[in-house]
């Protein structure tokens, strides 16, 4: 799992509050580093969907405190510096095995083989 | 696929239908792997993406990852969404470039609002039409999913769902509840004149609608529309409310038939029936 995908991935067990279950808290015990090829126009148009906070505080629980600044540059586009290290940070650290919990009800989701399990049981959903 | 005569939805949930060999034929039977990709191509192509700006997309029931590819090869980027760990174990040894999640879409789609730029679905929404557990609505798992994709989906972008609907009431379903959590659009059949090559792709459009794209191989039932209509109909001396008009010949047969049928005695129809008497009689 790509530290985008944790991003835009929320918990949906029955339930919660509007808005809740996220971010999903990560408790990863097998991190790799995948190379993927640089999209420049791809990251920034990613950059107004990000919740900023939710992804410094994913990358630095899972070791890799990255140097991007606590909020986006207003000029962003152009800095291809920024892009290249949020590049890095969504696209190429990812998830191995681990466990994923949600914030509001502590429900735990698997991440095995790098595939998060969201499969929820017949009196959650 | 239904090769078989028999539907693979009737066999069971598919979490067990898609087990390891099933997930097999999607990377070593060709013919499988081919019309999965031409599926792909035709659903990207009707979802309509701006050429120059790489997007985010959303793969409902992505299985091994086939309709991946050809989005990767598109320059986009997806994630995907199954609920046979087999079918994604498949997709994970290919090395596919999208991120995958095992996960019911009856159960919502779980993802923040407004993240994704577009949806495409090859041969799975019609696997929600099927009770598998006691616990199991359709209509309520399709409106679940319906309503959390189109939360799920950036305004004016679009979701192509191609399916196997098995019947008309099942068409009738889906399309229902998708407009129940907002959508706009509809079907677009290609080529719905061949047993084989008819495919149905379900267009949504989220937020402002446009207008619904046309299916291939649909040039010929046009073309029907526009020929003459054939009727064996007299209208010549007919007026607006289809009577004859009165003293016609057409208006006295009209009347004659009429008392025979209340049973009384009328004289036979004959070539001189309804004719002037001459004044030479």
């Amino acid at each position: 799992m790509k530290l985008l995908t944790h991003n835009l991935l929320t918990s949906h067990v029955r339930g919660l509050r509007p808005g809740g279950g996220f971010p999903l808290r990560i408790q990863a015990s097998e991190v790799r580093v995948r190379p993927v090829p640089f999209n420049a126009p791809f990251v920034a148009r990613l950059v107004p969907r990000l919740q900023w906070a939710a992804l410094l505080q994913a990358a630095a629980s899972l070791g890799h405190p990255s140097e991007l600044p606590p909020e986006p540059a207003p000029d962003y586009e152009a800095d291809e510096e920024f892009l290249r290290r949020l590049h890095h940070l969504l696209l190429e650290v990812e998830v191995v095995e681990g466990v994923l919990e949600c914030p509001d009800s502590g429900r735990r989701f698997p991440v095995s083989k790098g595939i998060p399990n969201m499969l929820l049981g017949d009196d959650e959903a | 696929m239904a090769g078989s005569g028999r539907r693979p939805e009737h066999r069971g949930p598919p979490e067990l239908f898609y087990d390891e060999a099933e997930a097999r034929k999607y990377t070593q039977n060709s013919r499988v792997v081919e019309i999965q990709s031409q599926m792909s191509e035709r659903a990207v192509e009707l979802l309509g993406l701006p050429e120059d700006r790489p997007c985010l997309l959303l793969d409902v029931g992505c299985g091994s990852g086939l309709s991946g590819d050809y989005i990767s090869e598109e320059g986009h980027y997806w994630i995907g969404m199954d609920i046979s760990s087999a079918m994604l174990d498949v997709a994970v040894e290919r090395e596919v470039e999208g991120d995958l999640l095992l996960a019911d879409v009856g159960h919502g789609i779980p993802f923040r609002p407004g993240m994704f730029d577009g949806c495409i679905s090859i041969s799975a929404v019609q696997w929600l039409c099927n009770a598998d557990k006691k616990s199991h609505s359709p209509p309520k798992r399709l409106y679940r999913f319906f309503s959390t994709l189109y939360t799920a989906l950036a305004r004016g972008s679009r979701a192509v769902l191609q399916l196997y609907p098995e019947n008309s009431e099942q068409l009738e379903l889906i399309t229902a509840q998708a407009m129940r959590a907002g959508f706009t659009g509809g079907m677009v059949v290609d080529y719905p004149n061949s047993a084989k090559a008819k495919k149905f792709f379900l267009c949504l459009f989220v937020g402002a609608s446009s207008t619904l794209p046309k299916g291939l191989g649909t040039e010929c039932a046009d073309e029907e529309i526009h020929q003459a209509k054939f009727t064996n109909e007299r209208t010549r001396f007919r007026n607006v409310k289809g009577k004859s008009v009165k003293k016609s010949r057409d208006w006295i047969l009209e009347k004659k038939e009429r008392r025979r049928r209340q049973g009384k005695e009328v004289r036979a129809d004959t070539k001189y029936t309804g004719r002037k008497r001459r004044p030479q009689f």
